[in-house]
């Protein structure tokens, strides 16, 4: 039962262990944290080192500084506005459209398993 | 025979019978006592999850069964009866127990989400009808069956969706669903006229056979065009999955996840309809349908991803995801049917193992977005019943005041991402490396999609749970230990799935995967003259 339970899982042309990669995980997180450790403790809390604005510019309350998820991946959407803005006015909202969809899609397949 | 193995012998029955019976019975209680229906409704999916899983012990143990609701006789007096049976295969069986896991931790969620809400009686009576009609559909082995259990659970589910009716976007998408629901459900029903019209059958393993002596006729393409067609939309497979977010957005939380069970459920209709009983044939048509199912799941993974990254919404965004992962399994297991269906009798399961890999992968994936998505819904509705707050501009910092969820909500963001060692990227991996040896630039665009949905709930946890404390939060507190225990019992089973995956694969995945290719072991039944 145990050897059924930790058996590897074969993926066709691979393998997938959960537990070996838990293992090498620990492992790697452990070394990170020894290397973590060497490093420079010169954080000091309260102080300049952990104002936002280090030009001097007055600061927001904390709450204020809340990134919203609208303002996250802004440059990504930009880029694929073109992309967007297809599929947005593919969404109308709009039942009719929702069935015109399935019925174009029906056609189509209608069309490939060559009875139109 | 005492009275528990008498119980037993008739599991597919009760298993449909005792949560329609619950349904009925749950306005009367609801009369005597609010939390008397809310534990009967539990009790009552509880039992019937006790049969689904000895029903899954036995058919997994022991092979198929079919159940017969009137005559055991195929024909008499040379006309054929009139009779539904249900054909329970290591397939069907698998698609239960996700029904019935999603299921019970709905209702199980409902007791505190749906706490302060009136009209709970009617609530509960649907989402035991609900709960019918999905379990119906994955048990049933008659097609018109399938179509009446189809309607049950479309009429509930649409019901369910416009719960909230003081919101008008609620019955706005309810109203969107039944639509929808109703369109496709008349396709398939004509499509299920035009196959009883031909072979004066009504059972799926009777019209299979038949298919295959007749040789694929006219009307039998059109029956599958339209079968495909409606499943695929009910299925929310791209571009016909506009109806699917509106839905899953505007549900109660509970009810999301449920719906994510009976969307599954049209898929697995259209994967038995492909496989089982057209699947001496399916190899037929000029154009392979396994590719049409390929091409649906990329267009429905990027279409997902897209969307689901510009969404300020919490519970649209993760019902943009859920459509993204409803392509994985269109891709697996179209990837699967190119070689299962194709002409070429040098091209074979055998001589490209990577098809098998890709139906395991996909019925996999099936599962494990149920869920990881289920688990996501769940939290967007804690998240909801905490701060009473939707939009994703306007919620923050809440790790603070929910850790509980916010643990939860990572487990669901790393396995819906596929990222190790979550169940998700067990799946995943399958697709990944059957899809590429279909074709490179499939998996490529699969992998894409993983990394994307990663932004999207990356961005979502950020946006909701990170970040400074926001001051109108200040008096936000956990969720109540029901809602805390539904969200643990699907994050446990993620969790299990994810470092156990062979156990999963090899004692329920595979076996599944072989009833749904092999559809000689559906057939056989009928030789045996039931």
């Amino acid at each position: 039962m145990i050897d059924m339970i930790l058996e590897t899982l074969q993926t066709g042309t691979g393998f997938w262990n959960p537990l070996t990669w838990i293992v090498a995980f620990v492992i790697i997180f452990l070394i990170v944290f020894i290397f973590r450790g060497m490093g420079n403790k010169s954080y000091k809390k309260g102080t300049g080192q952990t104002q936002a604005f280090l030009s001097g510019n007055k600061e927001y309350e904390k709450h204020q500084m809340h990134v919203q998820s609208s303002n996250l991946y802004w440059g990504w959407t930009e880029s694929l506005k073109w992309v967007i803005d297809m599929l947005k006015k593919m969404h109308t909202g709009n039942v009719s459209d929702y069935v015109l969809w399935f019925i174009v899609v029906m056609g189509l397949l209608l069309l490939s398993v060559g009875l139109i | 025979m005492n009275i528990i193995d008498m119980l037993l012998a008739h599991a597919p029955a009760l298993i449909i019978a005792i949560p329609l019976l619950g349904a009925f019975l749950t306005p009367l209680i609801s009369r005597v006592s609010d939390k008397g229906r809310n534990i009967f409704a539990i009790i009552i999916l509880g039992i019937t999850a006790l049969f689904v899983f000895y029903l899954a012990s036995d058919v997994l143990a022991n092979g198929p069964i079919t159940y017969v609701f009137g005559s055991t006789a195929e024909t008499v007096q040379s006309s054929t009866v009139i009779r539904i049976l249900f054909e329970i295969d290591a397939l069907s069986i698998f698609m239960a127990i996700i029904g019935i896991i999603l299921a019970f931790v709905a209702v199980l969620y409902s007791y505190a989400f749906m706490e302060k809400n009136t009209g709970l009686d009617k609530y509960y009576t649907l989402l035991l009808l609900m709960t019918t009609g999905m379990l119906g559909m994955m048990l049933t082995g008659d097609m018109f069956n399938f179509f009446v259990f189809l309607e049950i659970t479309s009429i509930a589910s649409a019901a369910l969706v416009a719960f909230w009716t003081n919101k008008s976007k609620a019955v706005e998408a309810g109203f969107k669903y039944i639509v929808i629901s109703t369109v496709g459900a008349l396709f398939v029903l004509f499509a299920i006229a035009l196959l009883y019209g031909q072979y004066d059958a009504l059972n799926m393993a009777k019209i299979a056979q038949n298919l295959g002596l007749s040789g694929f006729t006219f009307l039998d393409k059109i029956a599958l065009v339209l079968l495909i067609a409606a499943l695929a939309m009910k299925g929310g497979l791209a571009p016909m999955h506009m109806w699917l977010p509106d839905a899953y957005g505007r549900a109660p939380a509970s009810i999301s996840l449920l719906l994510v069970g009976a969307t599954q459920a049209s898929l697995y209709g259209l994967f038995r309809i492909v496989f089982t009983v057209y699947g001496d044939v399916i190899s037929l048509p000029t154009v392979s349908i396994g590719w049409i199912l390929v091409l649906l799941g990329i267009i429905t993974m990027l279409i997902g991803v897209v969307m689901a990254i510009i969404q300020t919404e919490f519970k649209r965004l993760i019902a943009y995801s859920a459509v993204a992962e409803l392509g994985y399994m269109a891709l697996a297991i179209g990837t699967g049917l190119t070689i299962v269906a194709n002409a070429d009798p040098t091209i074979t399961l055998q001589t490209a193992p990577f098809a098998m890999k890709a139906i395991i992968g996909g019925l996999f994936h099936v599962i494990n977005d149920a869920l990881d998505v289920g688990l996501l819904f769940l939290v967007a509705g804690a998240v909801y019943y905490a701060t009473k707050e939707t939009s994703l501009n306007r919620l923050g910092g809440l790790a603070r005041n929910m850790k509980y969820t916010t643990v939860f909500f990572i487990i669901g963001l790393l396995a819906v991402s596929g990222l190790p060692p979550f169940n998700g990227f067990a799946s995943k991996l399958l697709i990944y490396e059957s899809t590429y040896q279909l074709n490179p630039i499939l998996s490529i665009v699969a992998i894409l999609s993983s990394i994307l949905l990663l932004a999207i709930f990356v961005k979502v946890l950020h946006a909701v749970f990170l970040g400074p404390a926001l001051p109108k939060f200040e008096s936000v507190r956990e969720v109540p230990k029901s809602m805390l225990v539904a969200m643990a019992i699907i994050a446990g089973i993620i969790i299990i799935f994810g470092l156990f995956p062979n156990l999963v694969v090899s004692n329920l995945i595979e076996p599944a995967a072989n009833a749904l290719v092999n559809n000689n072991s559906y057939l056989q039944w009928l030789t045996g003259g039931i």
